[in-house]
């Protein structure tokens, strides 16, 4: 098959499926379909190819892209098109990906549940009425379909993980500073990082091997030698040592996630690894804790948005200078955005930054101790990724605080910059369950091995959503 | 019952630092909504943080520089590309004063 004939198919595909699941802002048709036939080209004059040669690449809408609109799913961005590619977007150019499309997402990536765009929500491929987890639900959501073969998402408290749970893919948060964040649009940044998500473990490897490294312009990348991860994908676990915080199973877990992930477990202790329960403290307090560090960091970051250089800017200029900004923000944000600015402005207020952000960041202090100290004991932690199925579309859009208790599993990761990958690990009345699993900075070879040898020996993977 | 946290004149003090309008019916409903999520915040003050450093970034990073060497930048044409109003090279802003 040729990769013109490979894209033909998938955008085949695309546009049966885009008007049930959503998962798509923008398509990039023609232009892939011309990448496809370049090289196609260069395969048959024996021209060397790169790593991720005819492989068609989602991009979550987050992600700057030259020339293609870059909308974070807000209609303060709706028209921006930027004039750079991210680093991300340039490295998986150089290795031949073609890239087809800018994914659906929670608004400037606010949210679990890819509601809250400005283009409506992504539907989870495994029950259309469910959301499909967020804020990268898009790219999860079209992996899952077969609308593309790898994509691009992004995680500050779990947006990665999240979605991958909820429609049975992989998506792996690097370690903070593997990936470079620059041409990323800025929410959090000293807990957001860019990753892969993928089919399965491998795609994940080989695709985190084409974006990790390091890069002069994100002042906050790490210098970290280039790796083929896919090197690191041994069928075994044997003499791992595997710590379960019982925190990940806290209030509010559901009973047949608890008992999906356990059996997970299990699965890996019959491989071979030493299986034993444990308790990080501090985890119980670490979703409190990233919500104020995220909204403080958003309150800054979003001030950039004043409608002049670029962004919603309303028809009238009526009034001084306070007040049309004030108005393009208005109409521009989402009601969650605005939330998160609003409230991130008062913890950073005088009289309440001690009190709000200051102490969070003294509990994160804490909860990357803990990690610290645990994983003295153990290579890696393994847990649920989401702490119930995937639930249905408007149901806690309405309560802000419900939405924010799905990611007390995630947020730990991103407050202490580690690793983690969501593999899938079963169902529940036909909704996927995730297994979560948490490695030390950089050793992203740990959460891909371990996920490797357990999607080896199960089934779930083989297993897909029926849309026909 | 829930402690008051914030009142909706606060949040109307808060919003107009951030530079964000609320319609009359946002500021009562966000109100809400603010005292519920600053009731679930106050489980940090559980936590004993005394002589416990704040983590800003998990890096062990201090400024990271480069040599002050030009390089090339954007067009202005490109550079002004996305802004919503203009006049030649120029983003027209709103009155100022």
């Amino acid at each position: 098959m040729t990769a013109e004939e490979c894209f033909h198919a998938i955008f085949e595909r695309i546009h049966k499926l885009e008007p049930t699941i959503n998962a798509y802002v923008t398509l990039i048709e023609e232009e892939a379909l011309k990448k496809a036939k370049q090289i196609d080209r260069k395969v048959s004059e024996g021209k060397q190819v790169g790593k991720l040669a005819g492989v068609a690449v989602a991009v979550k809408d987050a992600i700057c892209t030259q020339g293609i609109a870059t909308t974070c799913s807000s209609r303060m961005l709706k028209d921006f098109v930027p004039p750079y590619d991210a680093e991300v977007i340039k490295r998986i150019k150089r290795e031949d990906g073609v890239i087809i499309g800018k994914t659906n997402m929670d608004e400037f990536a606010m949210g679990s549940s890819t509601e809250t765009s400005h283009f409506g929500p992504t539907h989870n491929p495994w029950d259309t009425s469910r959301v499909p987890g967020g804020s990268s639900g898009g790219s999860a959501a079209c992996i899952a379909t077969d609308e593309a073969v790898l994509a691009l998402g992004t995680d500050t408290g779990g947006s990665i993980r999240c979605p991958a749970s909820y429609c049975s893919v992989v998506g792996l948060k690097p370690t903070y500073g593997l990936v470079s964040r620059y041409g990323l649009i800025a929410y959090a940044n000293s807990l957001e990082q860019i990753g892969p998500m993928a089919k399965d473990v491998y795609d994940c490897a080989l695709f985190l091997s084409v974006i990790a490294g390091h890069d002069s312009k994100d002042g906050t990348s790490v210098k970290a030698a280039p790796k083929d991860y896919t090197g690191f994908l041994k069928d075994s676990v044997e003499g791992f040592r595997i710590g379960v915080p019982r925190e990940f199973f806290g209030e509010g877990t559901s009973g047949a996630v608890e008992e999906q992930v356990w059996s997970g477990i299990h699965k890996l202790e019959e491989l071979g690894a030493t299986i034993e329960e444990t308790s990080l403290p501090t985890l119980e307090h670490s979703l409190a804790a990233y919500y104020i560090v995220a909204m403080s960091e958003a309150s800054s970051n979003l001030a950039r948005y004043d409608g002049l250089r670029y962004g919603y800017r309303a028809d009238k200029d009526e009034g001084d200078w306070a007040t049309v900004y004030s108005r393009n923000r208005r109409i521009g944000f989402g009601a969650e955005v605005r939330r998160r600015i609003i409230l991130g402005t008062y913890a950073l207020s005088a009289g309440y930054y001690s009190k709000y952000y200051l102490k969070a960041l003294k509990v994160r202090t804490l909860i990357r101790n803990n990690f610290d100290e645990a994983y003295k004991k153990y290579d890696v932690l393994v847990g649920p990724t989401m702490p119930f199925p995937p639930f249905k579309i408007g149901e806690k859009i309405e309560d802000p605080l419900a939405l924010y208790m799905s990611d007390v599993d995630t947020v730990s990761a991103n407050l202490a910059g580690l690793p983690a990958i969501s593999v899938p690990c079963g169902f529940t009345d036909g909704l996927p369950v995730g297994m979560q699993i948490l490695a030390p900075p950089l050793r992203e070879d740990l959460t891909l091995q371990t996920a490797y040898a357990f999607e080896q020996n199960t089934a779930y993977r083989n297993r897909k959503p029926a849309l026909e | 019952m829930k402690k008051q946290h914030l009142s909706k004149k606060e949040v109307e003090h808060v919003a107009w630092l951030a530079h964000i309008e609320l319609s009359e019916q946002e500021k009562v409903l966000f109100t809400e909504q603010f005292n519920g999520i600053l009731d679930y915040f106050k489980k940090i003050d559980e936590v004993d943080t005394e002589g416990v450093e704040p983590t800003y970034h998990v890096l062990d990073l201090e400024n990271v520089s480069r040599k002050d060497k030009p390089e090339p930048s954007l067009p202005v044409e490109e550079a002004l590309r996305n802004a919503p109003k203009r006049e030649k090279t120029f983003i027209k802003a709103p009155r100022i004063v």
